[in-house]
């Protein structure tokens, strides 16, 4: 792959004359290796079923996707970043699951004037003060969805709530999103090591002690699985209600199925998209991807597949002038693109202003466990940061 | 109730301890009789816990599975020894270092081959996955008290095998002067060959006894293997005693940090500040008490005879 690349590269700046580009470099930051990789894989596959879906084209410009990864450490993450901007020299740089990845491998693109889009990590930092106007965000900041899971335990009328995260950048941001609309009492909180600490037994017998009404977590990959399991070998499931932000998803139910785990299913979580989620551009989205790969797609490859259809109705508008940054910048701020999630605009941050919707574990008609969309929560919202920042 | 939740960390701190126990024991013998700093042990661990969750699925019975995987571990360190490490006995530590961390790389690669990115999770039998309620009103889940059990088995029988077995005392006298056992006529490539087997095993048994905990996965041996070499330093390199009661109080430390110190910071700063300050100085609490055995008793705890 590294080689392949290498070699278009340099045949490509023997053959043509430097001003003219007749394809697109897409850096693409994600994780490919260790417990990780499962979400880089998804991503993945999102990104060659979008490239397919445009026949590797994006207006007369054939695509090239040079993958990177991250190993889910964030000084991997930067070096891979430096190879891509400095040695590769890609035309834009996208990606990025993880926010403490994100944030330490911003500036090598941002100093480079090149364009970052991340289609996941939505770090506090780059949303406020931190706010570029060469970096967009395809996903959502960090706080908003935990922001809507508060208004949804507010609905449930839950008083006392133990919330357990992990201790990096995004748990930090998830925390805050929850206090921030949550009217009752936090009556415990746990910050865990991340992404080291697998065992949870020391902060489940707290949570046992503080015998809450709810406990909140944000387990991303493999971490939700085993706190989940571990729960229910506490003997709280079902005791205490658990609700959960990006824990749940297509990647890790298919697993709780495997392992028959039916206490997960009527499960509440909040999110801004779902399989389900009706417009054109989804269906096409989803029934593509099952049928590709077989299973559901998870939230990471609507994002990966909308970050891949943002950048390529970015380029329509440019033609083969894409080495002019402003007007590069200028032609994705537009966002003209179909989204997965129906109607899709920037806020002044670059971050989007979206739907937040609660959704629910369910079985699908052929018995596959999935997540359904049921209420809207929180309507157009925007991140609150964005008023921190002065673009 | 707060002495409820004393006795249940307690017995967070004790299993965790004991984990590590496993793990440790094999990581002793290995540095201290072989000389040989092995990064990969984690990988056994690793190897492990797949090999059961493959098992488990086939079998349908996660006991069958253990005891198929048990062996399986074994070989795959035998073959280790005999294949890659055999050579390097002979070489400096950066040596070891770099050729025993090239086998976690091999090793996660292997894994991702094999099994797939997404890991494995190991089904419990269903009386297995519950609590069960202990003396004065203490929970307590029934695969944690297995764990408890199966470790301090293995434990009692490691001393028996090496306190009272023939092989024990070759170990033994392997740990304490490894020169002079060989010119008594210790066999000691198969020695060597058999502690490291007996180490993977022991490994792999931890990683086995985790995964339907925490699941099995890419990359689980590492962070714990660091957790092992702090217990094999404070213990005394070589010395199974050492390991035993090393593990147990970083087990029983790490727990009751995690459990206990943001209340208890709370009397001397604000709370906000014991928020952040709470979870950063319960992970650095071992390493801490590495600084001081290695500053009072450089030696560790216990080192193994002729050595101290």
């Amino acid at each position: 792959m590294f080689k392949t690349a290498l070699l278009a590269a340099s045949a490509l700046a023997l053959l043509s004359s430097p001003a003219l580009a007749e394809s697109i470099k897409i850096g693409f930051v994600t994780t490919l290796t260790t417990g990780g990789s499962v979400i880089g894989e998804d991503m993945r596959r999102s990104v060659e079923l979008a490239l397919i879906n445009m026949n590797l084209k994006m207006g007369d410009l054939d695509v090239e996707v040079i993958y990177g990864d991250d190993e889910f450490n964030p000084q991997k993450g930067r070096q891979v970043t430096e190879r891509l901007v400095k040695q590769q020299d890609v035309d834009i740089v996208a990606g990025y699951i993880w926010s403490n990845v994100l944030l330490a491998s911003a500036n090598v693109v941002l100093d480079a004037d090149k364009i970052l889009i991340s289609s996941n990590a939505g770090p506090s930092q780059l949303a406020g003060k931190g706010c570029n106007p060469n970096f967009f965000n395809v996903s959502w900041q960090n706080d908003q969805t935990p922001m809507a899971m508060g208004e949804v335990l507010n609905q449930k009328g839950v008083e006392n709530l133990y919330v357990i995260a992990p201790n990096y950048a995004a748990g930090k941001n998830m925390v805050a999103g929850v206090e921030r609309t949550f009217k009752g009492n936090i009556v415990g909180k746990d910050m865990t090591a991340w992404p080291d600490q697998l065992d949870w037994a020391a902060e489940l017998s707290k949570v046992k002690a503080a015998n809450p009404d709810g406990v909140f977590i944000f387990y991303p990959a493999r971490h939700g699985p085993a706190f989940i399991k571990q729960y229910q070998q506490a003997g709280l499931f079902g005791q205490i209600p658990l609700y959960s932000v990006f824990t749940l998803d297509s990647i890790s139910l298919p697993r709780f199925q495997e392992a028959k785990m039916e206490g997960v299913l009527g499960t509440i979580m909040t999110q801004f998209w779902a399989p389900d989620l009706d417009n054109e551009q989804n269906n096409r989205f989803v029934a593509d991807y099952r049928a590709k790969y077989g299973t559901y797609p998870a939230f990471y490859g609507a994002q990966a597949y909308d970050t891949m259809f943002l950048i390529k109705s970015a380029v329509e508008q440019l033609g083969t002038k894409i080495h002019d940054v402003d007007a590069f910048r200028a032609a994705i701020a537009k966002a003209d693109f179909p989204s997965v999630r129906g109607d899709f605009a920037f806020g002044n941050n670059q971050f989007p202003i979206q739907n937040f919707y609660s959704r629910e574990v369910v079985a699908d008609a052929d018995g596959n466990w999935t997540t359904s969309i049921r209420d809207l929560v929180l309507e157009k919202n925007q991140d609150p940061y964005a008023a921190e920042c002065a673009m | 109730m707060n002495y409820v939740l004393l006795a249940e960390q307690f017995l967070n701190g004790i299993q965790l301890g004991l984990l590590l126990f496993l793990l440790s024991a094999g990581l002793t013998l290995v540095f201290g009789i072989m000389d040989l700093v092995n990064l990969a042990h984690g990988s056994l661990y690793m190897i492990g816990a797949f090999f059961a969750a493959t098992f488990t699925a086939l079998t349908g019975s996660f006991l069958i599975g253990v005891l198929l995987a048990l062996p399986a571990t074994l070989v795959v360190g035998i073959v280790v020894e005999i294949v890659v490490l055999r050579t390097l006995y002979a070489r400096n530590h950066l040596d070891h270092v770099l050729a025993t961390f090239g086998l976690i790389l091999f090793f996660n690669e292997l894994v991702r081959v094999v099994w797939g990115p997404a890991g494995m999770s190991i089904p419990l039998p269903a009386a297995l996955d519950v609590s069960v309620s202990l003396l004065f009103g203490i929970t307590y889940p029934i695969y944690r008290i297995v764990i408890i059990l199966v470790s301090l088995a293995v434990a009692v029988g490691l001393y028996f095998l090496i306190s009272r077995t023939r092989i024990g005392m070759l170990i033994r006298a392997g740990a304490s002067n490894r020169t002079m056992a060989g010119a008594l006529g210790v066999n000691i490539p198969r020695l060597f060959t058999l502690i490291f087997g007996l180490g993977a095993a022991l490994a792999g048994l931890a990683g086995m006894m985790i995964a339907p905990v925490t699941q099995a996965s890419i990359g689980m041996g590492e962070q714990i293997l660091i957790f092992a070499f702090v217990v094999i330093v404070i213990g005394g390199i070589g010395s199974i005693r050492g390991a035993l009661v090393g593990a147990l109080l970083i087990g029983i430390i790490d727990t009751m940090g995690r459990s206990f110190l943001d209340v208890l910071l709370l009397v001397v700063i604000s709370p906000a500040a014991a928020e952040t300050a709470g979870p950063a100085l319960s992970s650095m609490m071992i390493y801490i008490l590495m600084a001081l055995v290695l500053a009072i008793r450089p030696q560790g705890l216990f080192p193994p005879r002729g050595r101290q």
